[in-house]
């Protein structure tokens, strides 16, 4: 009789979730993207366990995970760097470890900046996907639930593939980060001097902050436009501007239309470090050039 | 006889979107319906909204944006708009909380309320909010109203309401500003089903009052 290959849960930490890189292409039903909130810590995880870049791991906010092993894997944590032991060992991040059968993982609370831990498994997280992918929409509730004390989840068969990086030198999260912003689509809805104020000023992470969004206190946005906007699409990255004028930066679990202008958007490369952002953190906005290619006529 | 949509204007949406500005609802149907007809490659999501398409492009594939761009200029398909004839009958129970205001600010009786929204033949136009969420058209204008002033912090699923020009039913509960009108037990998302949103665009209801 097989044992069965899993990893145990002793405790979930703040929240722990099981991600991959999301399931776009349901937009046009409501279904939010979902996906890993930092993509690239992810896949970084992913590649040093030689998993495929989109296998499902888990997205650990604030550390405080424990988690034990039945069966030996290769593990690695990217993204924000919690203290980590595999036992007794201490575990560094961005570089892959084996974990015995029995072996007990703990994470503390990062000590350091970020926010999410991504912990990647050989062989991936096996819950059932839900439209294509394994990962938790808060906002609709979509795939596994959130972790919690004694979950067992199921892991995928470990491939024979033979690890060739001991470490992958990763900067960590930048205090008082800089997000690259592309204007639009509705920044002719407010005042000309609402850009200058959005990419000249420090704009601070509330405490109301998750994976549908992260609300911002600074200086507030006046509107020059002030009918209702008719419901339109959605982008990870939108800086939305509700009436307070205090923007609203949307991440992976936000909803697929909104009756609120957009007055710039998070490039994609900048994404990442939003997701590392803690309540209390600064950061600032600047505008990207625009390229020809985003000329549309 | 349809005419080419009319693009009004094309903004770009962060590094890898464009949010195109229709001339209504009727553009919005035919590039929507042309785009999942005839996919442009390196485009993962066209998403419909009330006067605009947005096109999302894959990460490294933003040159498919300029073609998706051109094809909602002018469609391949220049036969129908509609992307399904299909149509959905939903039984509704109309003990909806919101009912006497809604009939007191309307100038009517409930019974006329009801009456006025249960004969309309309704289109579904998008969907957003949250999964499964169809914003559909036709509501009869003398039940045209503001959303609510306090929106609700959890409207039940199930629950049938309108706001503006709109009527819709709430696949789960979520908070909501809409005003509520009635009940129906039908299921408008479930993730076993193909497609799991019970009204998708193009898909026409009609409410059925029950009991």
């Amino acid at each position: 009789m097989n044992p069965r290959r899993e990893l145990l849960i002793h405790h979930p930490g703040t929240l722990t979730l099981v991600q991959d890189l999301g399931r776009p292409g349901h937009a046009s039903l409501g279904v939010p993207p979902s996906g890993a909130a930092d993509p690239s810590a992810l896949k970084l995880a992913n590649r040093l366990v030689g998993n495929p870049e989109n296998t499902a791991a888990l997205e650990i906010t604030l550390g405080g995970l424990i988690a034990e092993f039945t069966t030996g894997r290769w593990l690695a944590l990217t993204g924000a760097e919690p203290p980590a032991r595999l036992d007794d060992t201490p575990l560094a991040a961005n570089a892959p470890h084996f974990a015995r059968p029995g072996q007990i993982l703990r994470l503390e609370r990062p000590s350091c900046r970020g926010l999410r831990t991504y912990l990647a498994i050989s062989g991936g997280i096996d819950v059932p996907p839900v439209l294509g992918s394994r990962s938790t929409d808060l906002m609709s509730g979509l795939g596994p639930p959130p972790l919690r004390n004694g979950t067992r989840l199921p892991l995928g068969p470990s491939t024979a593939a033979a690890l060739n990086v001991d470490i992958a030198p990763v900067p960590g999260p930048a205090p008082t980060p800089t997000l690259d912003i592309v204007p639009g689509p509705r920044d002719d809805w407010f005042i000309p001097q609402a850009l200058t104020l959005l990419t000249s000023n420090e704009y601070t992470v509330t405490s109301e902050a998750n994976r549908i969004g992260i609300r911002l206190s600074g200086p507030a946005l006046t509107r020059r436009e002030t009918t209702e906007l008719p419901s339109e699409g959605m982008m990870t990255g939108a800086l939305q501007v509700p009436p307070t004028g205090l923007p609203i930066l949307f991440l992976n679990d936000h909803p697929t239309t909104g009756g609120y202008p957009v007055i710039a958007v998070v490039t994609t490369a900048s994404l990442p470090s939003a997701a590392q952002l803690v309540p209390g953190d600064t950061l600032r906005f600047r505008l990207t050039t625009s390229r020809p290619s985003q000329r549309w006529q | 006889m349809n005419h080419d949509p009319v693009i009004c204007a094309a903004h770009p949406v962060g590094d890898r979107a464009v949010l195109l500005d229709l001339d209504g609802p009727e553009s919005v149907r035919r590039v929507h319906a042309d785009l999942v007809r005839h996919p442009v490659e390196g485009i993962v999501d066209v998403v419909p909204g009330a006067r605009t398409v947005l096109l999302i492009a894959e990460q490294g594939r933003s040159r498919a944006l300029g073609i998706a761009v051109q094809r909602a200029r002018k469609p391949m398909d220049t036969t129908a708009t509609q992307l399904t004839e299909r149509t959905v009958r939903l039984p509704v129970r109309y003990d909806g909380a919101d009912l006497a205001e809604v009939a007191a600010r309307c100038g009517m009786s409930i019974e006329e309320v009801i009456a006025r929204h249960s004969r309309r033949t309704y289109a579904t136009a998008f969907l957003g909010l949250v999964p499964g969420f169809a914003y559909l058209t036709g509501l009869d204008p003398a039940l045209h109203l503001p959303r609510r002033e306090s929106p609700r912090t959890c409207v039940p699923a199930g629950s049938l309401a309108m706001a503006s020009e709109y009527t819709g039913v709430y696949p789960c509960s979520s908070p909501g500003g809409w005003h509520l009108l009635g009940t129906t037990d039908s299921a408008l998302w479930d993730v076993e089903q193909h497609p799991p949103a019970l009204l998708t665009p193009g898909t026409t209801v009609q409410f059925d009052p029950i009991r």
